[in-house]
């Protein structure tokens, strides 16, 4: 509480006050709707940016990992592509290059197929099938010769397209096998032979495991069915259907997204190897490659959160110094404004009171000089001067005029000092006039006065009025918080660093401790009820301001309050007494 | 030494003349600034008690005036009204000022102080 308490602005606890202005005044308003303002216009830029940002860096990550995937496929769809016609152009060259008549010899066939395995390796058999599909040559692990293959698809596409390569199979070997066919023309008799191979799928296999893709990354062939037709990590078995939809034929590589059957999504790229019955596939789960997504996320998160703290509170601080200033200036104002009114105030006070004073004393002249004139008279002719009781009536008119006469020459010397603005003063004289006004009410009310401003104290030059106001003020305050029969003690030094220090003190009720911070604030008033404005403090705060000092006060309930005022004491030369020619 | 009185104010004037005559001095007085600019024409007087505010010529005014052809008089001002104007003028322009009710006895210190001067 301690803590809040200390870092609670001077405005927070501030009134709004009441009627037209009560909404200019409200300084919590200003500070809510302050911070609200400069919190939209700093953070709603700040969140679109990271918006954008973020979809930004997204977009550029899921086009890397397109780009990344299609790449690799399109690779991969090279290597087997180049994997397969490598070895039909193989056969090719064979053909060419021995004829039929020299491959259908055993021995050669078998130098053949030995050198085959050697430079390129995979070849398990070879073997020559005629036109009528018979197969006419054959040197491999199996008895396979004489065997007809009219009826099978392979063979007429080779002879019909000129060369045939087949999906992997098991046939009745039992192992994972393919097969290379090779139309060729005998030379000789112009007839047409198939060169068939089989080749194991140990290198076409190897080709794509090979391949480095990172995490769960899968690449696998397919047949255009669909049929599995080397290794996959996730999706299916050999030579059963794959679990993921195979789009549709396209000559180029490409990449989509796609969603697996239990749900997960992956990105595959696909490639038609062409002339074969091939496709490869590189399968990668979406989520994988968005990882480093969730790092950059996490970072702008951060930053983000940091941004926002810093700027909420440079915000906060800043709304909270401007409204502190505002509401400082609008207070120093108001002061001045009500010290201008209460100068005028004083000074009409003051006119009038010259006024008075001025009808009243030309009366009073006559009556002090026509008495006067009587008892002169009387004092000459000697049969009167001797009438004590003449005498005495006499000198009691006169008396009277002498105390008239102090009243409104005091009333003449105060009204005369509101408009003075820098004089010459004793401050014995100034507390001895101020409280003069009040001595009836001090009487009346059985109220103490204690002076002590000892006679040492030196003449200094100061605004008169203005000290008066503030005297004045501070006595009346005092006279308001005492009960009958209390003590006022008024006291002064010259304290170090050549400053006055008066001090107003009273026994009266005290000031909460609340309200010890706000009673120089315009308008704090815990006399409202009783008529009292909240201006006297706040004016003699701003007076002593004027004169350049300060003001404290010190108060405890019902033991009573002191009023400390120290300002420059422009001490004169003129050490002398002040010659008062009205007092 | 010989004093003029000024105010407007007969009954305040006569019976002030008519007590410092009674103490021995030798007193005039008027209850105007015109006729009291002709008085003074001769310059007989030594000391004049002159009252501030007048009709038609006010004490500062009626100063001026004489104390262009007679230099060498004093003049105390007298004021019922003491405002910072008349206070400052009257303190500059004569040897005393004054606001009533004043005391006689106040009133010939200050005349025989300048007639000392004088």
């Amino acid at each position: 509480m301690s803590i809040i308490r200390k870092f609670k602005p001077q405005f927070w606890d501030t009134d709004s006050g009441v009627g037209p202005a009560k909404r200019l005044f409200n300084y919590r308003r200003i500070w809510r709707f302050a911070i609200g303002v400069l919190a939209v216009v700093a953070l709603v830029p700040l969140l679109v940016m990271a918006f954008i940002d973020y979809n930004v860096t997204r977009h550029s990550l899921e086009s890397e990992n397109l780009l990344l995937t299609a790449r690799t496929t399109s690779n991969t769809r090279r290597t087997v592509a180049s994997f397969l016609e490598e070895r039909s152009k193989a056969l090719q060259f064979l053909a060419e290059h021995q004829g039929i008549a020299s491959l259908r010899d055993c021995d050669n066939l078998a130098k053949v197929l030995e050198s085959l395995k050697s430079s390129f390796g995979g070849f398990v058999d070879i073997g020559i099938i005629n036109e009528a599909g018979r197969q006419i040559a054959y040197l491999g692990p199996y008895d396979l010769l004489g065997r007809d293959y009219s009826g099978q698809d392979g063979f007429e596409i080779a002879m019909s397209k000129g060369s045939y390569i087949s999906d992997v199979f098991l046939g009745f070997r039992d192992e994972p096998h393919l097969v290379l066919a090779r139309r060729v023309k005998d030379a000789k008799t112009g007839a047409a032979y198939i060169l068939r191979a089989t080749l194991d799928t140990e290198q076409f296999t190897t080709i794509l495991t090979s391949l480095d893709l990172a995490g769960s990354g899968d690449a696998f062939i397919v047949n255009r069915e669909g049929i599995i037709q080397t290794p996959s990590k996730k999706h299916g078995e050999m030579l059963t259907k794959v679990d993921i939809v195979i789009p549709g034929f396209s000559e180029k590589t490409n990449v989509q997204q796609i969603s697996g059957k239990d749900g997960t999504n992956y990105t595959v790229g696909y490639a038609y190897v062409l002339d074969t019955p091939f496709i490869v596939l590189v399968a990668k789960e979406t989520k994988e490659l968005m990882l480093p997504l969730q790092t950059i996320r996490m970072e702008l998160l951060w930053i983000l959160c940091t941004s926002i703290f810093i700027i909420l509170l440079v915000i906060v601080l800043v709304a909270t110094y401007m409204v502190n200033k505002i509401y400082e200036a609008d207070q120093t104002r108001a002061r001045t404004l009500h010290q201008i009114e209460h100068t005028n105030r004083m000074a009409s006070i003051g006119r009038l009171a010259a006024g008075v004073a001025h009808e009243i004393n030309n009366p009073l002249a006559i009556i002090n000089e026509k008495a006067g004139l009587v008892k002169d008279l009387f004092m000459f002719k000697q049969e009167y001067a001797a009438d004590d009781r003449l005498m005495s009536n006499i000198d009691s008119i006169i008396n009277s005029v002498t105390r008239c006469g102090k009243i409104t020459k005091r009333l003449l010397s105060f009204a005369r000092h509101i408009e003075v603005e820098v004089d010459d003063i004793r401050f014995q004289d100034l507390a001895t006039e101020v409280v003069g006004f009040l001595q009836k009410e001090a009487e009346y009310r059985s109220i103490s006065i204690q002076m002590d401003i000892p006679d040492s104290l030196p003449q200094f030059t100061s605004d008169r009025g203005k000290l008066q106001q503030i005297f004045l003020n501070l006595v009346n305050n005092a006279f308001q918080a005492m009960s009958d029969g209390g003590h006022l003690s008024i006291s002064a030094r010259e304290s170090a660093g050549g400053k006055l220090m008066f001090a107003v003190g009273d026994d009266g009720c005290g000031i909460p401790e609340a309200d010890i911070k706000r009673i120089f604030d315009p308008f704090f008033s815990t006399k409202k009820k009783k008529g009292g404005t909240g201006l006297g403090l706040s004016i003699t705060y701003g007076l002593v301001q004027e004169l350049g000092g300060t003001m404290a006060v010190e108060s405890e309930i019902g033991v009573g309050t002191t009023f400390t005022i120290v300002m420059p004491l422009n001490i004169t030369k003129k050490a002398d007494n002040h010659e008062n020619p009205a007092g | 030494m010989k004093i003029l009185l000024v105010d407007d104010e007969v009954e305040l004037v006569s019976a002030m003349a008519e007590r410092l005559s009674l103490r021995g001095l030798d007193v005039d007085w008027t209850d105007s600034g015109v006729k009291a600019l002709q008085m003074a024409q001769g310059c007989v007087y030594d000391v004049a008690v002159l009252d501030m505010k007048m009709p038609k010529l006010s004490g500062l005014e009626l100063r001026r005036l004489i104390s262009e052809k007679c230099p060498d008089m004093k003049f105390i001002f007298l004021s019922g009204h003491g405002s910072e104007a008349d206070f400052k003028a009257g303190c500059k322009e004569a040897a005393s000022y004054l606001i009533k009710p004043v005391s006689l006895e106040d009133l010939m210190a200050q005349i025989q102080e300048c007639g000392c001067k004088g």
